[in-house]
């Protein structure tokens, strides 16, 4: 399933203009970053620029988790624990205890990192749907503990943040917060393209396949799972506390069970293995809400029926199946 | 190929909406709200969705406001704190609200308030807790009693019966965690004592462990449970199951007919503080909340066969408290209408008597706006105070 | 004593409605190898027909086997409109159409029942039974026995019947099956149906003790999953057991600690359970199936 679409330039075959252009490496960048430069001229004001950066936090967190469950094949039904646990270490670091932003920060992701570390290997020796399991344990932990410990988390009311400030610069401006975080989205989506393309990568696409032919062949599995179980956990921390400074507000069910599905699904819809198709899932289940909304109370039901006639008509994803399309035409 | 894309990026800047400009006298009066219309607070938002919808069109029935018409856009946050900061940008930014209703819970209330004072749109919330309006924000008010009051009002039932040592049991929700809260901070003031503190959470189906726990105390003289939904109904249930002989109080949370339906026979003797909605037809026509109330309460009933709950009855005010509001300042100009809204003075709502001022944005006493009541045969019944 | 016994029979009674919704996942995870995160909205659908049912005049026993009814039929339409077209999607496809599936039936209920809770009386009265200190409604006792009678049946179905056995050839190996001339897309659309059946069943009974309201079954899949992998996965005992001690934990925690962190005690004792029996206390061991 990883297969065709995020095959890498091959240094031994002549690469043609298509490859090139289809590439995650050099079409892929450039179209993003087109898209990204070009994004703020089509929207304006507080509540388009608040979507749009919502795609951006969303797309980056799901890029990493992508990594995991895409190339990996470990799904994790825990990820949005790691997303708020980041949230809540740099609002109650900030806020309680006087720390500085960027510190704060940095100590969330460590933290979460910290985590992910120690329980990698008791957790990904599991399989399947009991992997699945213990990702959702130990994320629902995480969150009854957010809920319970009123004193510092403010319960499941939630809890106000500071603003992020930087070097004695606070960001409030919608614009700036929207470069801070395209930036961002471009350096996850380079780092994603050369670790897929790296003999990590290939690693990792090989666990994806069989985990018994790719321990055969050499490659140290345990080792590369607890890499990007770690590295996908610690870049959501890293966008759950950027989310808490921006919004100013963080609350337990960002942490929660439903957020972690909503994660998986937007890498599931967009493509499993594919990352371009990460930030398209982003994009469409973020801003698909927002005009389902016009269907007032047969919105979820409108919802939960194009999730499902989605997943029956595309089940590759929307960019794997588009891209299959294209290259058909193409010929 | 650049007229190729036009066409396009027309339809993108269409689907997402650029909205148009200039406002004239003869547009709309335009009220947002963001309600909790699904989810764990489906409970408190969808009477306060039925609640806005039919007044707003009774009122533009009747003429509008300022002889304009209300426009009213609502969006479902269905209780994620996150989604009502987003529809509360939505309602500011895009659809131009001049005023704001909403907010049925806490969370999402304090995860907007911060963009009202920012970009200094009037803001009525509908959530209970203290924290909306302590301390005062210039742009933030709110109709409900809060639960520190509400605790007060048991708490006082209590102290006059004799009671001095209590079991507390509240849900690990919103309200019921900020409700044991307060619970803890006022107790105090009326010599109580909580002896024994159970907690349960909002979906649990039977509390017979932690009710045994409390049993088991000796000292207990009486139960609390702080909570909302069909929790305390379940709580209720175990109680009477369990054959425990203390007197069970209930917060405002439970206040809708709805526990009625759930608890059954088991809610006898319960007692609990309740919005003057509640009891409307009970009320003496002397009583200054009679009158709003029956209005509330026939309109509602003729339009959606039962009767409304308190949390209905917070948005009718907020919707009532706006328009009043607006018509004072003569205009939807947000400083005035903010400024008409602070300066609200005995104003006669189906809570209470709102009575707001710069250090109080809520406006409401104990004495008007709970009710003691005593459930007695399947039915509210007042306790003369 | 008398404490100890209480909480025992408060951890079975929800326990047994925990092990209900589990053995549902292990049906259709048994076909077809997907975990339905519709599981949950079959017991809210089975409850709130069942109110409305009798709530429109239909008496009792004849509005508890409609419902039922439904559930069952909600069960085989969830296979035929969203897994059977889906053919050859993965797993991971698949639950994700469950998931679309779950907030649809819950967007149908919302907009045909609203958002109240609703009750129903239990089958024999609500008069409390007092028996050695222990107090139990008369519900609870139809709980314990419909789940005892359900595990007894599917015992029977899988074990006596020949459509029972070619259900458990199915779920070991499709294409075998297929070979030695069962129809498994008969199998298939039944043990959704089963599903449906069982989850409606759950959700008429325990109505009466714990209410129902259009997004009960997101806590009760929620648990469902968990009991039913705690047990290890495709295992009916497994599945009970799973439930049973999901309930008793989550009593027992409440009655003798506190109950603040009594849900993630579950979650701790599943990690443990995990970390030292990869495929839960009854799952089979060194298959790899996802």
């Amino acid at each position: 399933m990883s297969g065709n679409m995020t095959a890498p330039v091959r240094g031994g075959r002549k690469t043609n203009w298509k490859d090139v252009v289809f590439s995650p490496r050099y079409g892929g960048l450039a179209t993003l970053l087109l898209v990204l430069l070009a994004t703020p001229l089509f929207i304006e004001g507080l509540y388009q620029f608040d979507i749009a950066i919502l795609v951006l936090i969303n797309a980056t967190v799901v890029i990493a988790l992508n990594l995991l469950v895409g190339y990996a094949g470990q799904v994790s039904l825990g990820h949005a624990a790691f997303f708020g646990l980041g949230g809540y270490a740099t609002a109650v670091l900030t806020t309680r205890y006087d720390w500085p932003s960027l510190l704060a920060l940095a100590a969330g992701v460590v933290l979460v990192a910290a985590i992910a570390a120690v329980m990698a290997r008791p957790i990904l020796r599991l399989k399947g749907y009991y992997l699945a399991m213990a990702t959702l344990g130990l994320g629902m932990i995480i969150y009854l503990i957010i809920t319970q410990e009123t004193w510092l988390t403010g319960g499941p009311d939630g809890m106000s943040v500071g603003a992020l400030e930087v070097f004695g610069y606070t960001v409030f401006d919608e614009l700036v917060w929207y470069w801070i975080l395209a930036g961002l989205l471009l350096v996850m989506y380079w780092l994603a393209v050369n670790i897929v393309e790296s003999p990590v990568g290939r690693a990792l696409r090989a666990l994806h396949g069989s985990e018994i032919a790719a321990d055969n062949s050499g490659v140290n599995v345990t080792h590369y799972k607890t890499l990007v179980f770690v590295l996908s956990a610690g870049v959501a921390a890293l966008m759950g506390g950027l989310y808490a400074f921006y919004s100013g507000f963080i609350a337990p069910n960002t942490a929660g069970f439903m957020h972690s599905i909503e994660l998986v699904v937007m890498v599931v819809l967009g493509g499993m293995a594919s990352l371009v198709g990460s930030i398209v899932g982003a994009a469409l289940l973020t801003i698909l809400p927002q005009y389902l909304v016009v269907f007032s109370e047969y919105e979820w039901l409108v919802y939960g029926l194009i999730l499902m006639l989605m997943m029956i008509f595309m089940p590759r994803g929307f960019v794997p199946t588009l891209h299959g399309l294209i290259r058909r035409v193409l010929g | 190929m650049l007229k190729k894309l036009l066409p396009v990026v027309a339809l993108s800047a269409a689907l997402i909406g650029i909205p148009g400009q200039g406002v004239a006298d003869d547009d709309p009066i335009r009220i947002g709200s963001f309600l909790s219309v699904s989810g764990p607070a489906s409970y408190l938002g969808d009477p306060q969705r039925k609640t806005l919808e039919l007044f707003i069109e009774r009122i533009n029935e009747n003429g509008g406001v300022l002889g304009r018409e209300l426009e009213w856009q609502y969006y479902d946050d269905a209780g994620a704190a996150n989604e009502a900061r987003t529809f509360a940008r939505r309602l500011i930014a895009q659809d131009r609200s001049d005023i704001v209703i909403g907010g049925t819970t806490t969370g999402a209330t304090m995860a907007a308030a911060e963009l009202f004072q920012r970009q200094q749109v009037p803001f009525i919330s509908l959530a209970g807790a203290v924290v909306v309006v302590e301390p005062v924000k210039e742009w933030v008010f709110k109709t409900p009693e809060t639960d520190r009051m509400a605790a007060r009002q048991v708490f006082a039932d209590m102290q006059q019966r004799g009671i001095s040592k209590i079991g507390l049991i509240s849900g690990t929700g919103g309200f019921g965690a900020s409700g044991r809260e307060q619970a803890h901070k006022v107790a105090d003031e009326f010599g109580i004592e909580i002896v024994m503190d159970e907690t349960y959470s909002p979906d649990d189906s039977d509390m017979t462990a932690q009710l045994t726990r409390i049993r088991g105390n000796d000292e207990v003289e009486a139960i609390f449970n702080f909570d909302f939904g069909q929790a305390p109904a379940i709580v209720t249930r175990n109680y009477a199951d369990l054959g425990i002989e203390l007197p069970l109080y209930q917060s405002h949370g439970v206040a809708s007919e709805g526990y009625l339906d759930l608890a059954g026979s088991a809610a006898e003797g319960v007692r609990l503080p309740v919005s003057p909605i509640l009891v409307a037809e009970l009320l003496p026509d002397s009583d200054p909340q009679k009158a709003p109330a029956m209005e509330y309460l026939e309109a509602y009933r003729a339009e959606y066969g039962e009767k409304p709950s308190a949390f209905g009855g917070y948005s009718y005010d907020a919707l009532m408290l706006a328009v009043d509001a607006i018509e004072r300042a003569g205009s939807t100009d947000p400083q005035a209408v903010r400024d008409a809204l602070e300066a609200t003075s005995d104003f006669q709502g189906v809570t209470g008597t709102f009575n707001m001022g710069p250090d109080d944005h809520m406006g409401l006493d104990i004495e008007s706006s709970f009710r003691m009541v005593e459930i007695k045969d399947g039915t509210w019944s007042l306790l003369d105070q | 004593m008398a404490e100890f016994l209480q909480f025992l029979v408060t951890g079975i009674t929800i326990g047994c409605t925990f092990a209900l919704v589990a053995l549902g996942f292990c049906l259709v995870y048994n076909a077809s190898h997907v975990i339905n995160f519709a599981q949950g909205d079959f017991v809210m659908v089975g409850g709130m027909s069942a109110v409305f049912i009798m709530s429109s005049g239909v008496p009792m026993w004849l509005a508890l086997v409609l419902a039922v009814l439904i559930g069952g039929a909600l069960g085989a339409l969830l296979y035929k409109g969203g897994i059977q077209p889906a053919k050859n999607a993965d797993a991971i496809q698949l639950i994700i159409i469950t998931v679309g599936a779950a907030l649809f039936i819950r967007g149908v209920a919302h907009v045909i029942w609203g958002t109240g809770y609703f009750s129903m009386p239990g089958f024999t009265g609500d008069t409390p039974i007092r028996f050695l200190g222990v107090v139990m409604v008369p519900q609870s006792l139809w709980v314990i026995g419909v789940t005892v009678g359900i595990v007894t049946a599917l015992a029977l179905f899988f074990t006596r019947t020949r459509l029972g056995k070619a259900v458990l050839a199915t779920s070991y190996n499709r294409d075998a099956a297929k070979l030695m001339g069962i129809d498994t897309g008969m199998i298939l659309v039944l043990s959704f149906g089963l599903a449906g059946l069982l989850g409606a069943v759950a959700g008429v009974i325990m109505t009466p003790i714990t209410f129902t309201n259009y997004e009960i079954g997101v806590m009760l899949g929620l648990k469902g999953f968990v009991a039913s992998v705690l047990g290890g996965l495709g295992s009916f005992v497994g599945a009970v057991a799973g439930g049973l001690i999901l309930g008793l934990t989550e009593a027992m925690m409440a009655g003798y600690i506190s109950s603040d962190y009594k849900d993630a005690v579950a979650f701790v004792l599943i990690l443990l359970i995990l970390f030292f029996m990869p495929s839960g206390l009854f799952g089979q061991r060194g298959v790899e199936r996802v």
